[in-house]
């Protein structure tokens, strides 16, 4: 049983299989077209649709996601807003009226999906008080994973800049909402760490899921079935974060977005690269823990865990234990977790005084595209000038994300110079033999990673102070 | 007497001279449905197709009974099970339905499952067992025509062409367009400069993938929604695969989600195997390409192979020009002669050429069907001419500006290779005001200065123009038709034979029908586009919608205008001079009678209030013998400037800034037009930078969804974008109130992204030499290129001023 509320609706829905997804709940069952597919993966926003919560005073916070790949079980207990609910009585919500007087929709196919992400920008904006149109980053952060093939976006970046002006009325604001404890039809919502394990034991077939943005493409995508599912997104002790005095362990509920404020303080470089990270309806949805449970050769998070040598708590049947980032990637989508366990969370250890953290992705399309190459370098630079506990990753350059041990001991303990970087570069190959594929090139992967190498030495050496030396510098 | 319905029923009249789209309201609330949106008919069932994995491959046999077990399916389906032709060719024939004997592209369609489900229907589509012999792929254009691989035949001059049986790929077809003698110019030339460069596909990427549902109806008639840019060839292929009349079929399109071409051709294939599936199980069926199968199975736009040899003087004026453009058709010829002849007709962009030679192939490999894409091989016909602008310019170290506008098309150069005399050549009105505008000069100064200074970020900065042809090249194409009924409410209900797929020819339409009765704009109704309402209609293509069915609507409408005139001649007992429609009534002396009074008194006397009309485009001939003649009825003009920024490290790029200039003669509707200058010239940026199809060594599309093809996203997008309509020149052909067609055009103005990434990577040197850049002009091409360049200078002159570290980076 299923039971959630839809525009403001309570509904109530039976025999929704675990694999099914919001997407095909909306359509199918409770026919609201207006939220479209236009991939099925998460990649084009069609089916964005913005997901209410209530905090603990009672406030209701929507977050945008994609309905394609969200499984409908996850929707357990929240209010689903669709473009069929901002409306009231032929009014058309500010968004949507900012959208018409800005010529923004086309063929329209898009629309609905562009309408609930800025409808969620608005929602926070107002609740934030802010009431001045958001500035390009913003904009561009909102609708990043929405694309439009009809007008070239300047007409929807008007009708964002335009939205917090117009009168309109509120979308509903879903009541009282129900949520009624549901177990079944596959799909396990444990509350605790005791369930999950025990789930775990009962259930040895069952796949782990959090935020599901790449497990469900192989429903979506391939047409497995995924009969049973365990979620990590509701057992409490997974969804926080914990400081001491020398890190942060971070639950493998904790999503991207949960985490940006912690990064933003504490990980600039860090954070920098989670703008480039799927999009804002992934990151709204997606974990930490996810991206390196899965195990692609091409996590952006990776690599940087490698570099600050992040260590892991795995938990399970059979007890926790704790392994570092080093020993956990095992091979090619293999990682060190066996049988009945999970990944619990992730220690992020704090930079150290001195330790510099830098990290790059290059990819074919700035918003919302895999990498093509990660690099991620921890280091110190001593005062005599001399680079110390050099920790460099990569991603995209093997089976897996990977530590590159001659290019760290081409750096280490050396001032950093034209000679170093030279002899760094030439480490790459010797630690990576990157293979061609449909995102890039080998060769292009190993000139790109020693042009990243390249933008580390000039951020490092301090050379040319007053030269822009990225795209975001001009 | 039965009581009329009375007046008021509608809002009153407002001003609007500039509406929106007819659906905006629609899209923004989701009420706006596409067909997958619709609930079916009671018991409709779902078709999915199973997708050749080979290549080319021989047939050998196909067990399907695993596939006839599966949960839901209802019914399995092969080439065997077509009652007509297995043939959905639009031009020629060359595509089969369904597979047989033979597979000739991986993705191709070999058989088809339908079931209660969708989802049912796709995992049946996995327990085919298929017994292929596989046989080596042609997969390397060049080499095809090196071979003698073509889609088309040789004489394909010859018309009428001879009906079926084509002998695919047994000759080579070239067409030669020429204009004086291009061989001795070039020997004569003082410079000579030649050039060879890739220019990569593009998948339409429509956000609403290819899908038709059909109807069995209970007279023996099928109704067939259809997300097609062509109704009446939907109907015709169904009516052929079924092997049943004509008025047996109804086509139906209310909206697509995006078209730019791909559903001018290939949505007819869906459309025929839904009315094959509902004829055949006397049900409903839906099929929906997953977009997966949408990307594998359809066609894109042609990847084309073109070189250049141009032969120019001191200030870089062209003398001649010897230009060959290899396009690359896929498997079988679908539109590709129109695609190539195209790509000729436009091998010149804005420049006269001197002397001439432009040869166009069309080169067979097994991959899909390359097809129409916004621009029809236009925008790949212009690169070569482009590339060749800014190799000149740095040959001779002057601005690239500079030779482009020693080259435009003028009042006494205005004869194309292939003979057409251009009578508005405004092009170079139209660049100067947008050069002063954009402040091109200064920033020129400005940029070279930066990267002087940056060793890492380079900037650069291109204007390129754009003159496109209007018209299809095929002559019988240009004619439409519409109907125009009026209700005795006043309320007007247009129809015509043109597609709404998001570019606001509805709108457009309604408009042009609002103004010739002289009524509100709300009055107006559109419906869906219907072959039983219009028959016999031209696909909504060639940027032509709004040329050729505005003029048809208006058509019918000056039909009713003219009646409605004479009726209250009568009535009003006034001589004909003395009536007007205007301001939403009738203008009769000194009184004033309301709209829908008048057509409830034209109704009681018994007038006809509905009319057909019916447009052809004058004037165009083209002779494909010679090559010459009057193809297209006019040009549309623009340009742009593009500014970029390139991290010479990584590859990575940003679009800074663009200011483009467009012609569309006087505006139709400035908002709508605004909207396809910039949602083109982000489409055509695409094309030219992320936009990259790969396929394996086998002939497989990697890049199937997504994920890994990528269209430009908002942050893509220009942020200082300035768009101006060119003002004060209406178009000199007598056209809908002389506006000009915006469909395509603007899509080739994005060349100046590519020109401008050229000019970042050449500043790498001393701007003397100029780098090869493929496209899609990816990262990875432009760090190549960077890395290219910089090689070849360090070879030729190492340069102390040379950053050491980047070399270093390199090694």
């Amino acid at each position: 049983m299923l039971t959630l509320t839809l525009n403001g609706q309570p509904r109530r829905l039976d025999n929704i299989p675990a694999q099914a997804t919001a997407l095909s709940v909306l359509r199918d069952r409770l026919a609201t077209c207006g939220t479209k597919e236009g991939c099925a993966s998460g990649d084009c926003g069609a089916c964005t649709i913005a997901i209410g919560t209530r905090d603990d005073r009672g406030e209701m916070h929507y977050h945008s996601a994609n309905a394609c790949i969200l499984p409908a079980h996850q929707l357990h207990g929240c209010h689903v807003l669709t473009v069929e609910g901002l409306s009231r009585n032929d009014e058309l919500h500010p968004v949507q009226q900012a959208m018409v007087d800005h010529h923004a929709s086309q063929c329209g196919f898009c629309t609905p999906g562009i309408v609930m992400s800025l409808f969620c920008l608005e929602h926070q904006r107002r609740q934030q008080g802010l009431d001045t149109p958001p500035n390009d980053d913003t904009i561009d952060a909102a609708l990043g994973g929405n694309l439009c093939r009809c007008t070239g976006y300047r007409a929807i970046r008007d009708a964002a800049r335009a939205m917090h002006t117009l009168p309109g009325p509120a979308a509903d604001d879903g009541g009282r909402l129900i949520a009624t404890r549901s177990d079944g039809e596959g799909f396990y919502r444990p509350e605790n760490r005791q369930e999950l394990i025990t789930l775990l034991s009962q259930h040895p077939q069952a796949r782990l899921i959090a935020g599901g943005t790449d497990l469900m493409l192989e429903h979506t995508l391939a047409l497995k079935p995924l009969p049973e599912l365990i979620d990590l997104s509701s057992v409490a002790e997974l969804g926080h974060i914990k400081e001491d005095d020398r890190g942060w362990w971070i639950g493998a509920g904790v999503t991207y977005h949960q985490l940006t404020p912690l990064l933003a303080e504490h990980y600039p470089a860090f954070h920098a690269l989670l703008e480039r990270l799927g999009s804002q309806q992934i990151r709204h949805r997606a974990t930490l823990a996810g991206n390196l449970a899965n195990a692609s050769p091409i996590g952006d998070t990776p690599p940087i865990l490698l570099a600050l040598g992040a260590r892991l708590r795995i938990n399970g049947i059979s007890g926790a234990r704790e392994v570092s980032i080093d020993d956990f990637f095992t091979g090619y989508r293999r990682t060190a977790l066996t049988e009945g366990e999970y990944l619990d969370a992730i220690y992020l250890p704090r930079l150290q005084g001195g330790e510099q953290l830098l990290a790059w992705k290059l990819s074919k399309r700035r918003e919302d595209d895999i990498s093509a190459v990660m690099l991620a370098l921890r280091v110190t630079v001593a005062d005599d000038g001399q680079l110390r506990d050099v920790r460099l990753a990569c991603g995209g350059m093997a089976a897996t994300s990977q530590r590159a041990p001659h290019v760290e001991a081409a750096l280490e303990g050396q001032v950093f110079d034209g000679d170093v970087l030279a002899n760094a570069c030439k480490a790459i190959a010797e630690d990576f033999s990157p293979i061609n594929d449909v995102r890039a090139s080998r060769e292009y992967r190993l000139a790109a990673a020693a042009g990243l190498l390249t933008r580390a030495y000039h951020r490092l050496a301090r050379r040319h102070e007053a030269i822009p030396m990225t795209l975001e510098e001009i | 007497m039965r009581k009329l319905i009375q007046f008021g029923s509608l809002p009153p009249a407002k001003a609007d001279t500039a509406p929106g789209h007819d659906s905006a309201i629609g899209h923004v609330t989701g009420l706006a449905a596409y067909i997958d949106d619709l609930p079916g008919p009671k018991g409709m069932h779902h078709l999915a197709v199973g997708l050749s994995p080979h290549a080319s491959a021989r047939l050998l046999h196909m067990d399907l009974s695993a596939v006839r077990c599966q949960p839901g399916v209802i019914d399995v389906i092969t080439a065997a099970d077509i009652p007509g032709h297995n043939e959905v060719g639009a031009v020629y024939p060359g595509d089969p339905l369904l597979a047989e004997n033979e597979v000739r592209y991986a993705g191709q369609m070999v058989f088809a499952v339908v079931a209660d489900t969708l989802y049912h229907a796709r995992c049946a589509v996995a327990h085919a067992l298929i017994d292929y012999q596989l046989q080596p792929p042609a997969l390397d254009p060049v080499a095809s025509i090196r071979d003698g691989l073509t889609v088309l035949p040789e004489h394909i001059h010859e018309r009428p062409l001879p009906p079926p049986a084509l002998d695919r790929g047994a000759a080579m077809s070239d067409d030669i367009q020429t204009s004086g003698n291009v061989d001795h110019a070039l020997e004569k030339a003082a410079h000579v400069l030649e050039g060879e460069q890739f220019i990569g596909g593009q998948e339409h990427f429509y956000l609403e993938g290819q899908i038709a549902q059909a109807e069995a109806l209970d007279d023996n008639g099928l109704r067939v929604l259809t997300s097609s840019q062509h109704p009446s060839e939907v109907q015709k292929l169904v009516a052929e695969v079924l092997a049943m009349p004509l008025h047996a079929i109804v086509a139906e399109v209310r909206r697509m989600g995006g078209g730019f071409g791909g559903k001018e051709s290939q949505a007819a294939a869906l459309g025929a195997m839904a009315a094959l599936a509902a004829h055949r199980n006397g049900c409903a069926v839906r099929f929906r390409l997953p977009r997966a199968d949408d990307m594998q199975a359809t066609g894109k736009r042609h990847p084309f192979h073109n070189r250049y040899r141009v032969g120019f003087d001191d200030t870089g004026r062209l003398t001649g020009a010897d230009i060959t453009l290899i396009g690359n058709c896929g498997h079988s010829p679908d539109l590709s002669e129109g695609v190539v002849d195209r790509a000729m007709f436009h091998a010149d962009n804005a420049y006269y050429l001197g002397d001439a030679r432009v040869t166009g192939h069309r080169a067979m490999t097994h991959t899909a069907s390359n097809t129409a894409f916004r621009g029809f091989g236009g925008p790949q016909g212009m690169m070569p001419i482009e590339g060749a602008m800014d190799d000149i310019a740095r040959s001779l170290g002057v601005d690239p500006l500079d030779v482009r506008k020693r080259n435009l098309y003028d009042n006494e150069r205005c004869e194309t290779h292939y003979g057409q005399q251009i009578d508005q050549p405004l092009i170079k009105e139209l660049i100067e005001t947008l050069e002063a505008s954009s402040d091109y000069r200064t920033r020129r100064r400005d940029i070279t200065a930066f990267n002087a200074k940056s060793p890492i970020i380079r900037k650069g900065l291109a204007l390129t123009p754009v003159k496109f042809g209007i018209s299809f090249t095929a002559q019988h194409l240009n004619q439409a038709g519409a109907l125009l009924m009026i209700y005795t409410d006043g309320s007007v209900l247009v129809n015509h034979g043109g597609t709404e797929m998001g570019q606001g020819l509805h709108t457009k339409v309604c408009q042009v029908v609002a103004r010739e009765l002289g009524i509100a704009y709300h009055r107006v109704r559109i419906s869906a586009t219907r072959t039983d309402k219009v028959p016999n209609t031209s696909p909504t293509a060639a940027s032509s919608g709004a040329d050729l069915n505005a003029m048809a609507a208006r058509d019918a409408a000056i039909t009713l205008r003219e009646r409605l005139v004479d009726f209250a001649a009568d009535w009003q007992a006034l001589k004909r001079e003395q009536l007007r429609l205007e301001a939403d009534g009738l203008l009769a002396g000194k009184a004033r009678i309301e709209w829908p009074e008048l057509i409830q008194q034209a109704y009681l006397a018994r007038v006809s209030l509905s009319a057909t009309g019916f447009y052809a485009t004058p004037e165009i001939h083209y002779d494909r013998k010679t090559g010459r003649g009057r193809p297209f009825y006019y040009f549309a003009w623009g340009a742009a400037v593009s500014e970029v920024h390139v991290d010479t490290l990584t590859g990575e790029y940003r679009v800074a800034r663009v200011d483009i200039l467009h012609d569309v003669g006087d505006s139709l509707n400035p908002a709508i037009d605004r909207g396809q200058i910039e949602g083109g010239f982000v489409q055509g940026m695409g094309w030219l930078t992320t936009e990259e199809l790969k396929w394996d060594a086998e002939g497989h599309l990697l890049t199937t969804g997504p994920a890994t093809y990528k269209i430009p996203a908002c942050g893509d997008a220009p942020r200082d974008f300035r768009v101006a309509l060119l003002e004060g020149h209406p178009n000199s052909q007598a056209t809908i109130y002389r506006s000009k067609a915006v469909g395509e055009p603007p899509l080739m103005l994005a060349i100046s992204v590519w020109s401008a990434l050229r000019d970042a990577i050449a500043s790498l040197t001393d701007d003397r030499s100029s780098p090869r850049l493929d496209t899609p002009a990816t990262p990875e091409r432009v760090l190549m290129a960077c890395r290219a360049i910089r090689e070849a200078r360090v070879r030729s002159a190492p340069s102390p001023r040379e950053e050491a570290s980047h070399v270093m980076a390199e090694k």
